[in-house]
Formats: structure tokens, C-alpha cells, sequence
């Protein structure tokens, strides 16, 4: 509307200024004109299409230079424009906190960076450049050439050959992941208010795609944290550190916490009070103790809920070759490579996640609108509660247990009509086709094979191992010498000082050390994946992966927690409640067999809360947020961390503070303790 | 453009078929002459009316978007053209690139072996803000120094004020907390596209080298050497660094590889590491035996450096002198409301760190008034002419080496007026400024808040500096303690400048004396190997001539006298400033001396007979745009670590080569003569 406001403005002012000048002038010009005119034509024609598309864009060009240059002037000008809500640190600052225990933080999987030391001809001029991390430019230009540098050695889950991808030290590793989209630079923030740097601060970086005990094999990254804490305990005046472990870091501190104190070849040879000397507490945020669901999704068919929900929006996007490039398969091969996968799949079989019939979190209510009239209905007739939950839980009981079932109808079937044969033994078919260069283990099964896995109907968390190794056998041959997944019987057998059972909770002990602390941090309030309904892919041509998720199967009962192929439950996006809590609410509460020598633990829970208005934003996300990643930018949550590194301890913060049902559900689960 | 426009209008008003446009919601007809044009305007046909509106804010855009448009299309094709184009073009210019060393010796057969430690010097670091006042919102974990200094432009005074020590105390300013960046990053590149240790670096990473075998030692520069310990626990972080790379690479010591000032640094961590725990870090005597096999320092400052006397006297150095000669008034006046030189003396004065570098062993390392050791040197040009001729008549090198000897005075490292920087020493009139009274400089509070100790001194005092005409090494102590007081009580509690007398004095386990060489023993440490590594060739900053500034007011009182040029070529004065041979930093006396003599052997000073190696490149321009343009083969303080020739004796030495395998001593320079006229008892 402007401009053609300004056209007719100009269509008039124009001739206007020309004729103001003195007539003679003007006639001047006339008689001059003709000579000029065969040009001037000329030249009028050459001005059209490609005048016009640079008009316009060196017209938006200044617009948004303009809105910029002033965007940048405002907010530099008027800060009490726009009210941003005081970060804690500076609060607690005021409080008189400061910095008083050194802090060591664990990056989880995927938010550390890595970079490059040595690479094959196609990474030219990559040295020390971010391959993960940063702004993934080198995903979009070179992608195969990228995807290789990230793999691992099938075989030994190590360096292949002639490249060299390592982690980035420093906090500057995993500050934020990508521009724009913090990790943990709030918290480093929040801390550096009350007196914090770089010499009591330390991001424990590791190369996470590799199996713990090879981080150190490799790397000497435990090496490298042992020797971090001893030095910050004794230049800090001997004072104990905390430890932030965020997700996978978790179970990697854990493995670390077992790895100090095991005699030299194989541990660090700290000695059997390591810990208690310099450790004073341990913040875990969305710990992934128990393992991730989701994780079983990625390995068995590199899909999650997002991925299954895109196919169902544009199908063929993801299977097709019309990109010429086949994502889900390739980001399948790389992912298998990696063994820190592994160490995420569900642990404590189906004692922790339930079996066909049964399950902890049984009695979820997924919708939240029916959740409220639950808990309405609930408050209103508190007298017999009891039963009202009661009839409600009979009614519609989701089978969670059931963490893979083919088709909705056998995820929902009592399991007596279920054939529940495992086909252990059968063997391979030889691959049928050869299946060029990209390689899944798929491709050696036989298509029989892949039909018989799917008349299976329903896999439970331990069946779901004997599944994997179906189908991916060498995967899970190289990564069951570094990782385990049970519960032990005897703690103190002999076979558990091996290495492979240090990041298992249920199958080590927590160090000697009854002053350290240990706290559960993690949010709750957002559905989380869970289990999984499957289907056969439509086409079982080579080079495709058999499986995907079934995502027209979507929840009929009034539960509500089935949708896109996936049951939901309570957590954190990506781990759920069951994982993060059941260690610090029974696992370890109080002296158990897994905790001997009966360290503190405190669940702090934090309820998801979306964001609702602009000043509450942090970079677009929400400062209550509870979310797996954005839960490191929960006020809350970074309240808590900064008072225990300023000495506070668990029963100063409150103990426990539980939003969930997760003492309730731990009661169910029914272990030796 | 505008002309080309005018010319438009009337060709539309000539234009063929009148097409009446109800064009009445625009007003002001009421004029005749208007109503007229108006008729004129209406007469455009429509196919011209696009044509009219290409007025001047649309030609802008026009402009802008043609512009646009074609950066992209550059940039896009820029990215889109294989990474090998440029190189290929040098190539096909200056014919094929040597293989990049590390390359080269990797096809060798060589392999990473000893962890290696980098020690990056004064200036190179970068620094990043972890605490700031108001004025520094949002520079939190920012490099302040390094990287792209876009601050300095931004908000100079807040900078300035961030960078700043505390006065008194040499530490942090309260509520300020300026911190070295951690890491590699801290000090591979200085800004982009300069690099510092990149090169070496990226060298390593090809025989096998990667983070867990490199370590850079961040400092910050600012402090003095014990304070990083005492605020930062820099030394115990380079300790426990350095023993946890040698226990997981097997026990292999390490080597390494201190730059500039990082020379003076960790001299210092030797002596700290092997003292008792409460001044130093308890590592007992063997410490640096067992966890060092070498020392290769590349340009270090060992005696000082000349610059930083002019740098601390009068903030500037031979660039800024030029600069002031070319522009004058640019720097002195005010004319932006910026002191920016005033500013700059503020803040480097409250940096410690300068004061290790003040020249040390006073006259007997830098001559006095009538000798130096220096005195032979030519300028390069010459000295390839005189080899040349010695060639042809060896006799005659003694009769031009006298001729030359009486010629420059380079002891005089600070003289007022060109003639006393020449004039026999009996004919200088010295009158002493020690007890000259400080008059109070009445107008002082003019100076706003810019505040340098020359405004305590007065007119009195300015004149009597002025008035000894000369000072020497050991004078220049002195002169320095009577410009600036409170600098120098700081810095003394920190460094020494003498030689000692006696080794075993218990005086000299303060570890103010470790940084110095003259006042402390190496470390017993039999195996250990130190290499003295620098650059020669390049015309270096040894001695001044200076003048009383024309308006001494509230501005730095004195100046280099650019005027003071030789009439004779091959004497070495040039703006001011007498060049000897050095890196265009670091004479190569200060670099050289001790390994050249001082260690050589079993010394007083090298009580284990430490091998030493002395290790000279040679400058030579860049021939092509390799390496950022900085050539291959320079020789000058920074830029040689780009060497190849450095960098590959730096690989070797750390793929297990003993300096005896490197070829012993490689020398350019005449530094074993001058070492040989220096007398000191060893």
C-alpha cells in the first residue's frame, strides 16, 4: 500500500521539480535532449525485469538493515523496555553465596562438540574445525564426507583408520550446542555471578560416541577428570567438589566413580576413599540411570516419535531416493558404531519396565485435561479416593511393558493371546541382494527372518535385547563387552569389577563415601516415549530398513497415551520418570545392597511449565522449562546447583520435591534391596 | 544519477498519446504554473509512468541491490569453487609449495612421542571477561583481548577500564575479573587471520599429535609471575597438567616450547615447581629432571628487552614514533577527546608483567656510556658487503672493525638530543636527577581522569630527567624508579634486575629473582636440553633518542626524537631509535646470551651443565602468499613460529631428536663474538 502511494507521489512530484527550474534551462535541455534520446531509449528498455528484482532487493536489504540498526540501538537504549526477570545467580548473590565447592561438569551424549585432528582428503581444510557441534555447515556441504568422519570402526568402536575426531575441551565444549541454543552456558553463567571461573569450574568434555572405558583407553579422559579434581580440591583450600553430570554423563560419572577407585590396569587406583575425600555431592540432571526408551526407537529402526510423525505428514520424504540419499539409513549406520548408545538401552529388564501384563507406571493418565478432572473428581470425594483410583486403573491400563509390539491390536491384547515364541537360534538367510554401499545389518537378514521377528507381536525390556541381537548382532556383540544391562544377584561376585558393569546402577555399588550426596534432578510433566507400536515397511526392497513405527496407530482408549505409534508417559521428553527417579526414591534411599554405606539422595523434580509470555523467554525457551536440554535454564534448577556448590546441603534445599508419581510407582517395582 | 533523472522527466512529457490520469486526491492546484505542469503530468502515458518513479530513493535501492546481488553471486561462487583453486593458482605463479614440515617429516617416519607443552608469551593470550562493571553487559565469557577487539572500537573507555590492574596491589580491580582463555583457542590465532601458535600446532597434529598431548599453558599476561599462582593457581595447573601428560603418555617427559615472555614464565615455574611448598609448588629437586627433556625457547626476552623500556617510559615504541613524525597531532591533541597514548600508559603501567622484561644485567650485559658489546654490528646490508670483502682481503677486518667501534654508543640506551647519544662520555655534563624535588604540577586536575605518574613529577622533576642527558642499563633502574614510583615499588616486590654475586645467598630463593637468568641457577637436571630459538636479520629497537615534548603538560613529557636520522647509511639510527641485529623485537643479545655463554658448560648459573643449543633463523621476506602472507622463513618475534625450519626442529626435538641430531648450534649472527666481550664471571 505505501509504495504505490509513493509511485503516485513521484508520478506527480517529479515533473514538478524538473519544470521549477528557470524555463530556459528547461528549453535548454529540450533542444539538448534529441541527441541524447536514441540512448536514453535504449537504455529505458535494458530497465525492467532484473532492475526491478534488484529494486526489490536492495529495498529489503535497507529495511532490514534500518529495523537492525535500530533493533540493536533500542535494545541497547531501553533496557527498561523490555523487564528481564533477574537471572538467580545475581539474586543468590545478593543473598551473600559464593563460590565456595569447585563445580566439574559432565556433558551429556550429542551436546558436546567435536572436532576434527585428522581427516581423509575430502575434510580439507576442516583441522580443528566443529564437525558436531556449531553450525553443522559441513552436514549440508559435504554430507557423506561428513558421516564418515563421525563413524566409528564397526568392529572395535574406535578411530577408523586415518581419522581423528576428538572432543573440544574446555567449557567452550559444550557451552552451547549450536549458535543461539544453549547447553549449559546458563548455568556457567549463573555460577561465574557468585564468584566462579575458569580455575574452579571444569567441563569434564569426552568423546561421547565411544564406550566409557575407551574414552580412557584412547583418550585418558578419566585420567584427565581424575587428575581435574585433585588439582581444583587442593588449589580450592581442600575443598570437595560437586559434580553436574547432565544425562548420559550420569551413568558416565557412575562408570567414573567405580573406575577411581579400581586398582590400576583396569581403574584409575585412587583408592577405596576417593570418592569420600573429594566429592561432595552429585547433581544428577535428567539422569538416564535405568536406560532411555527412545534409544530403542533409534537403534531398531533410527526413528523416534519426531521422525515417525514427519514420515506420516510426507511419506516418502524419508524412504524415497529422491532425495538420492537415504537418511534414515545412513544415520542408522553411523548411529551403530557408536557404543555409548548402548550404555542408554533399558536396564533391569523386566523386574524395572514391566512384562507383557504388568508395568510401574500403570495408571498414567496421559491427558492433561483428564488428568485435572481426575485429580478434581479425586479432591472432591477424598473419603473414597481409594477406590475411584482403583476402578479408574482397571478400566484402562496401558501395557508400557510391552516396549515393542507389532501392530496397536497386540500392544493392547491380554497377553495369553499373544504368541510369545522368541525365535532364538533360527539362522541367517544370506542377504539376498547385494546391497551396495550402504550397509545396515539389515541387509543380511532374510526376508523371512525380518517376518518372523514381526510375528513375535510384543517384546519386553529383556526380550528386547535377545531382539537386538537379533538384528543387529554385531553391534551388540561389540558393545555387551562394555556395557550391561541386568540386575545382579550378588553384589559382591567378582565379576562385577568388571568395567562393563560400572555405569549399570543395578549392578554396582556406590562408593564408601556417607557424607557425599546424591541428587536426582530432572523435569516432569511432559509425555515422554515409552514403548513402541511397530510395523512391517511397506517395501522390503534392499537397502531399507524392515521396521518403522505405526503411526496411524493412535490411542482409542480414554487414556490417551497412545499417539503416532508411541505410548507416552511422564518425564522429561526424553527420559522418563521411572529412569531418573527409581534409583534416588528406592534404589538407593536409605543403606541398601546398591548403596552400602547409605549416601544421601533427594529427588528434586521440576514441573514442566510452557513458556508464557516474551520477557520469561531464554533464547525462545521457557525459564521454567523442564525439558531434557532446557531444563539447564530452569530458574529453579539453577537455584538448586548454586546452593550446594556454595555449600548448602540436601536437607538446606528442602529434600525431596516430587511432582510425580514416582514413589509410587517404585513401590510397584519389586527388587532385593 | 540525479542528472540522469532530470533528463527522464522531460523526455515523458514529450512522450506520444495523452492519457488523462484522474490523478485529483494530490492538491495544491490553485497555481497556474502548477495546473500546467499538472497538464504536462498528465499527458505521461502509463507505460512511461514506470519509468518516472525511478526517483532517488528507488536508484538507492537499485544501487544497494545490484550491489547485493553481486556479493552474493562472488560469495556463492567463492564457497561453491573447490577448496584446491587458489593454491593451484599460486602454484602455477610461484611453482610447487614446499611440503608443510610436518608433512614432510611424517613421511619420515616420524611419530608423536614426548607430550609437548606450549608457553605462550606477553600480548598473544587471549583474555575474556568473567566479571565486568555496567558498561561491559553482555560480554560475559567474551574475549576482550584477542580475537576481534571490536570492543576496543565499541566502548575503548570501558575497555580500557576492564584491562586496567589495580594500581596498588597488581591484581584485579574490585568487581572485575579478567580471566585467560583455557584451552588451545587461548593463543593459536591472536586475531583471525593472524596466527600465533596455529601453524606449529596444526604441524604437530600431522606426526600424530592431538589435545591430550598438547598442552597450552594460559597465563594472564598482565600479572606478575607469582601473582597468577597466587590468583589464578596457573603454576599448580601447569604442574599437575604436565605430570598428568607424562604418566599417561608412559613416562615420556616433556618438551617445552615457550614463546616471548613465556621464556621468563617458566624459568620462574622451574625454580617455583622445585621450591618448598608455601612460595612454590613442592615438587622437590628432581622434578624438572624427571618430567622435562626440553626447553626450546623461541625468541625469549632472557636480558630483557629495549622496547619495553620506551614502552614504560613513554608508551610507544618505534611504530608510534613514526606514526606521531607523520601525523602530528593525531596522537597528542585532543582532538577526539581520547588521550588515546595517555590511556594506553595507564593501563600498561598496571600491568607487572612488563617489568620482567626492563633490560637486566645492567651494564655489564648492555654496555656503558663508551662500550657495548654490540659496538661492531652493521647494519645487514653492510655486513654482506664487508663479508663480501673480507673475502677477497681477510687483513683487512681488524682495521674496519676499529673503524667502526668508536661509532655507536648502543650502552646509551636512552640519550636527550642526538648529539649526546654520539659525544665522547667526558664531554658529557651530567646533572643528577635522583634528588631533584618533585614540583607539584599545579594544573593537574585539567588532566580529567587520565592519570599517569608524570603528573606528580612537575616541571622540576621532567627537567631534571632531562638534564642527565644520558642513561645506561643500570641507570635506566633509576630513572624508571624516579618516573614512575608506585610502578616500579610493585614491580621491584617481584623482579630483579641485577647479576648476583653469590649463587647460595638464601636471599635468592625469593622468587622474585627466579625469572631473572643472572640470579638463579638452572634446575639439576643433567638430561635436560635448553634451545635458544630466534629470528635475526631484522633491524631490532636497541637504544633512544629522546626530546622533552612540546607541551608538557598533561601529556606524556617526553618523546622519541623522530628527528634524529643518521646521514650516514650504515650507522643504525634511524626516528630515533639505534637498530642492532634481533628479531625486531628481542635483540639477539638478550635471546642469545645465556645459551650462547652464560649456560654454556658447567657454570655457576648451570650448576649440571644443561646442554644448551643456540638456534638461529635467518629472516628472509615472504616470497609467497603461503601461510597467511607471513612467509615461510621470517624471522620476526611472532612470525618465526610460522617458520619451517623452526617448526621442524621443534617436530623433531619432539619426536625424540637430541639437539646433537639437530646439528648442534646454527648461527647467523655475530651473538658468540659480543657474548665474548661481555665480561661476567660464570
Amino acid at each position: 500500500m505505501a509504495s504505490i502511494l509513493r509511485f503516485r507521489k513521484l508520478c506527480i512530484v517529479e515533473p514538478e521539480k524538473c519544470s521549477s527550474m528557470s524555463y530556459e534551462s528547461y528549453t535548454n535541455k529540450v533542444s539538448e535532449r534529441p541527441k541524447v534520446k536514441k540512448n536514453k531509449r535504449q537504455q529505458t528498455k535494458d530497465w525492467k525485469c532484473i532492475d526491478n528484482c534488484c529494486w526489490i532487493i536492495g529495498y529489503i536489504c535497507t529495511c532490514w538493515w534500518l529495523l537492525l540498526f535500530l533493533f540493536n540501538y533500542l535494545s541497547a537504549n531501553l533496557p527498561g523496555l523490555i523487564r528481564v526477570a533477574e537471572p538467580p545467580g545475581a539474586r543468590l548473590k545478593r543473598e551473600g553465596l559464593t563460590a565456595l565447592h569447585p563445580v566439574v561438569l559432565v556433558p551429556g551424549m550429542v551436546t558436546g562438540g567435536l572436532e576434527l585432528w585428522e581427516g581423509k582428503p575430502c575434510s580439507e581444510g576442516l583441522f580443528r574445525k566443529r564437525l558436531w557441534g556449531g553450525g553443522f555447515t559441513e552436514l549440508f556441504k559435504r554430507p557423506l564426507c561428513w558421516l564418515e568422519h563421525l563413524s566409528l570402526d564397526n568392529e572395535t568402536g574406535l578411530d577408523p583408520p586415518g581419522i581423528r575426531v576428538r572432543a573440544i575441551p574446555g567449557l567452550a565444549g559444550a557451552d552451547y550446542f549450536a549458535p543461539g541454543y544453549f547447553v549449559w552456558a546458563i548455568l556457567i553463567e549463573n555460577l561465574a555471578k557468585i564468584g566462579y571461573e575458569g580455575k574452579n569450574m571444569h567441563m569434564a568434555a569426552y568423546d561421547w560416541r565411544l564406550s566409557f572405558q575407551n574414552t580412557e583407553m584412547r583418550d585418558q579422559a578419566l585420567s584427565t577428570l581424575k587428575s581435574k579434581i585433585e588439582l581444583m580440591y587442593l588449589t580450592n583450600g581442600q575443598k570437595k567438589v560437586v559434580v553436574v553430570p547432565h544425562s548420559m554423563g550420569v551413568i558416565y560419572f557412575l562408570h567414573f566413580l567405580k573406575w577411581v577407585e579400581a586398582p590400576p590396569p583396569m581403574g584409575g587406583g585412587g583408592g577405596s576413599d576417593w570418592c569420600s575425600k573429594h566429592i561432595k555431592a552429585v547433581m544428577n540432571i535428567g539422569p538416564a540411570f535405568l536406560g532411555v526408551p527412545k534409544v530403542v526407537g533409534n537403534l531398531f529402526s533410527a526413528e523416534n516419535k519426531d521422525v515417525a510423525f514427519l514420515r506420516a505428514m510426507v511419506p516418502g520424504l524419508l524412504d524415497s531416493k529422491t532425495l538420492g540419499f537415504q537418511t534414515l539409513e545412513h544415520a542408522m549406520r553411523v548411529c551403530r558404531t557408536w557404543d555409548s548408545v548402548i550404555s542408554l538401552l533399558p536396564k533391569g529388564g523386566e523386574t524395572i519396565w514391566g512384562n507383557l501384563d504388568w508395568s510401574p507406571e500403570e495408571g498414567h493418565v496421559c491427558d492433561s485435561l483428564k488428568k485435572r478432572k481426575l485429580q478434581a473428581s479425586l479432591s472432591s470425594n477424598k473419603g473414597n479416593d481409594n477406590d475411584s483410583r482403583m476402578v479408574f486403573q482397571v478400566k484402562e491400563q496401558t501395557k508400557y511393558g510391552r516396549m515393542i509390539s507389532f501392530g496397536k491390536a497386540a500392544s493392547e491384547l491380554p497377553s495369553p493371546q499373544l504368541s510369545t515364541l522368541v525365535s532364538k537360534g533360527s539362522s541367517f538367510g544370506t542377504a539376498s541382494i547385494s546391497c551396495g554401499k550402504v550397509w545396515t545389518e539389515y541387509d543380511k537378514m532374510s526376508h523371512e527372518k525380518i517376518i518372523r521377528v514381526a510375528e513375535n507381536k510384543a517384546f519386553t525390556a529383556k526380550t528386547l535385547i535377545d531382539l537386538l541381537r537379533l538384528v543387529a548382532p554385531k553391534l551388540m556383540q561389540r558393545a555387551e563387552a562394555q556395557f550391561s544391562h541386568g540386575i545382579a544377584e550378588n553384589l559382591d561376585d567378582p565379576k562385577y569389577d568388571h568395567y562393563k558393569y560400572w555405569s549399570n546402577s543395578l549392578e554396582t555399588k556406590l562408593p564408601n563415601a556417607s557424607d557425599m550426596e546424591i541428587y536426582c534432578m530432572y523435569g516432569a510433566g511432559i509425555p515422554t516415549e515409552r514403548s513402541y507400536v511397530y510395523k512391517l515397511s511397506p517395501s522390503d526392497r534392499c537397502k531399507s530398513i524392515p521396521f518403522q513405527i505405526d503411526s496411524s496407530a493412535d490411542g482409542s482408549s480414554s487414556s490417551g497415551c497412545l499417539k503416532g505409534g508411541v505410548y507416552f508417559t511422564d518425564g522429561d521428553e526424553t527420559v522418563p520418570v521411572l529412569s531418573a527417579g527409581f534409583m534416588c526414591a528406592k534404589g538407593w534411599k536409605g543403606k541398601t545392597r546398591f548403596n552400602p554405606s547409605g549416601i544421601a539422595t533427594f529427588i528434586r523434580e521440576y514441573q514442566h511449565k510452557p513458556p508464557t509470555s516474551l520477557p520469561s523467554l531464554l533464547e525462545g525457551r521457557a525459564l521454567e522449562s523442564s525439558v531434557h536440554v532446557d531444563i539447564m535454564g530452569n530458574v529453579a534448577l539453577i537455584e538448586d546447583v548454586l546452593r550446594v556448590a556454595a555449600g548448602a546441603s540436601g536437607a538446606e534445599l528442602g529434600r525431596d520435591r516430587i511432582h510425580s508419581d514416582i514413589m509410587r510407582m517404585s513401590e510397584r517395582i519389586d527388587i532385593r534391596l | 544519477m540525479s542528472f540522469l533523472r532530470r533528463r527522464k522527466a522531460p523526455e515523458n512529457k514529450k512522450a506520444p498519446h495523452p492519457e488523462p490520469e484522474p490523478d485529483v486526491d494530490d492538491d495544491d492546484d490553485d497555481d497556474e504554473k502548477k495546473k500546467n505542469e499538472l497538464k504536462i503530468k498528465e499527458k505521461i502515458p502509463k507505460k512511461s509512468e514506470k519509468r518516472v518513479k525511478w526517483s532517488c530513493v528507488d536508484n538507492c535501492c537499485w544501487f544497494v541491490g545490484c550491489v547485493c546481488t553481486v556479493w552474493w553471486g562472488l560469495l556463492f561462487l567463492y564457497n561453491a569453487m573447490p577448496a584446491s583453486i587458489p593454491q593451484f593458482i599460486t602454484e602455477a605463479i610461484t611453482g610447487p609449495w614446499p611440503d608443510p614440515p610436518g608433512v614432510k617429516l611424517q613421511k619420515e617416519g616420524l611419530k608423536a612421542k614426548h607430550p609437548v607443552v606450549f608457553v605462550p608469551g606477553i600480548v598473544t593470550g587471549g583474555l575474556e571477561l568473567w566479571e565486568g562493571h555496567q558498561c561491559a553487559e553482555g560480554l560475559f565469557r567474551k574475549r576482550l583481548w584477542g580475537g576481534t577487539f571490536g570492543e576496543v572500537y565499541k566502548r575503548p573507555l570501558c575497555w580500557v577500564e576492564h584491562m586496567s590492574m589495580n594500581n596498588e596491589t597488581g591484581l584485579d580491580p574490585p568487581g572485575i575479573r579478567v580471566r585467560p582463555v583455557h584451552g588451545l583457542v587461548a593463543a593459536d590465532y591472536f586475531i583471525p587471520g593472524y596466527f600465533v601458535w596455529a601453524v606449529l600446532i596444526a604441524n604437530l597434529a600431522r606426526i600424530g599429535y592431538e589435545e591430550k598431548t598438547m598442552y597450552m599453558a594460559a597465563y594472564d599476561w598482565r600479572l606478575s609471575f607469582q601473582n597468577t599462582e597466587v590468583r589464578d593457581q596457573t603454576l599448580s595447573r601447569i604442574k599437575s597438567n604436565i605430570e598428568l601428560m607424562v604418566a599417561s603418555n608412559g613416562g615420556k617427559k616433556a618438551v617445552v616450547v615457550p614463546h616471548s615472555m613465556g621464556v621468563l614464565y617458566f624459568l620462574h615455574f622451574m625454580k617455583w615447581v622445585e621450591a618448598p611448598a608455601p612460595m612454590g609448588g613442592g615438587g622437590g629437586p628432581d622434578w624438572c629432571a624427571k618430567h622435562i627433556k626440553a626447553v626450546m625457547n623461541i625468541g625469549g626476552p632472557f636480558l630483557g628487552v629495549p622496547k619495553a623500556v620506551s614502552g614504560l617510559f613513554s608508551s610507544e615504541a618505534r611504530d608510534i614514533a613514526v606514526a606521531r613524525a607523520m601525523a602530528p597531532g593525531s596522537l597528542d591533541k585532543d582532538l577526539f577527546h581520547i588521550q588515546a597514548l595517555q590511556y594506553l600508559m595507564k593501563m600498561t603501567r598496571t600491568w607487572d608483567s612488563t617489568m620482567s622484561m626492563i633490560p637486566k644485567g645492567g651494564d655489564a650485559i648492555w654496555g656503558g656510556l663508551d662500550w657495548s658489546p654490540e659496538e661492531s654490528y652493521l647494519s645487514s646490508k653492510k655486513r654482506k658487503q664487508r663479508t663480501n670483502a673480507t673475502e677477497v682481503s681477510g687483513e683487512d677486518e681488524d682495521g674496519s672493525m676499529e673503524s667502526k667501534a668508536t661509532s655507536i654508543n648502543y650502552g646509551r640506551l636512552i640519550s636527550f638530543g642526538k648529539d649526546m647519544a654520539q659525544v665522547n662520555s667526558a664531554e658529557i655534563k651530567r646533572i643528577d636527577f635522583r634528588d631533584a624535588v618533585k614540583g607539584s604540577n599545579v594544573a593537574s586536575n585539567t588532566c580529567r581522569d587520565v592519570w599517569t605518574e608524570y603528573q606528580d613529577m612537575g616541571i622540576g622533576g621532567i627537567k631534571a630527567v632531562a638534564e642527565y642527558k644520558v642513561y645506561t642499563a643500570g641507570e635506566l633502574i633509576d630513572l624508571l624508579n624516579f618516573v614512575a614510583p608506585k610502578m616500579m615499588t610493585r614491580g621491584s616486590a617481584h623482579f630483579s634486575y641485577g647479576i648476583a654475586d653469590n649463587l647460595d645467598d638464601p636471599e635468592y630463593a625469593h622468587y622474585k629473582y627466579w625469572s631473572n637468568p643472572l640470579e638463579t641457577k638452572l634446575p639439576y637436571a643433567p638430561e635436560m636440553e635448553i634451545y635458544s630459538m630466534y629470528g635475526v636479520g631484522i633491524p631490532t629497537e636497541r637504544a633512544y633518542v629522546y626530546r622533552q615534548a612540546p607541551s608538557s603538560e598533561c601529556y606524556i613529557p617526553f618523546e622519541i626524537d623522530t628527528s634524529a636520522e643518521e646521514d650516514d647509511e650504515d650507522k643504525c639510527l634511524k626516528d630515533g631509535v639505534f637498530t642492532v641485529d634481533g628479531d625486531e623485537t628481542v635483540p639477539a643479545l638478550s635471546a642469545g646470551y645465556m645459551c650462547a655463554k652464560a649456560w654454556r658448560g658447567k657454570t655457576r648459573f648451570n650448576p649440571s651443565g644443561i646442554k644448551t643449543y643456540v638456534r638461529e633463523y635467518d629472516h628472509a621476506p615472504p616470497s609467497n602468499l603461503l601461510l597467511e602472507g607471513r612467509g615461510t622463513q621470517s624471522g620476526a618475534h611472532v612470525d618465526v613460529m610460522g617458520n619451517f625450519a623452526l617448526i621442524e626442529d621443534v617436530i623433531r626435538v619432539a619426536a625424540g631428536a637430541t639437539g646433537e641430531e639437530l646439528g648442534g648450534d646454527r648461527v647467523y649472527s655475530d651473538i658468540f663474538e659480543w657474548s665474548e666481550k661481555i665480561n661476567l664471571p660464570l
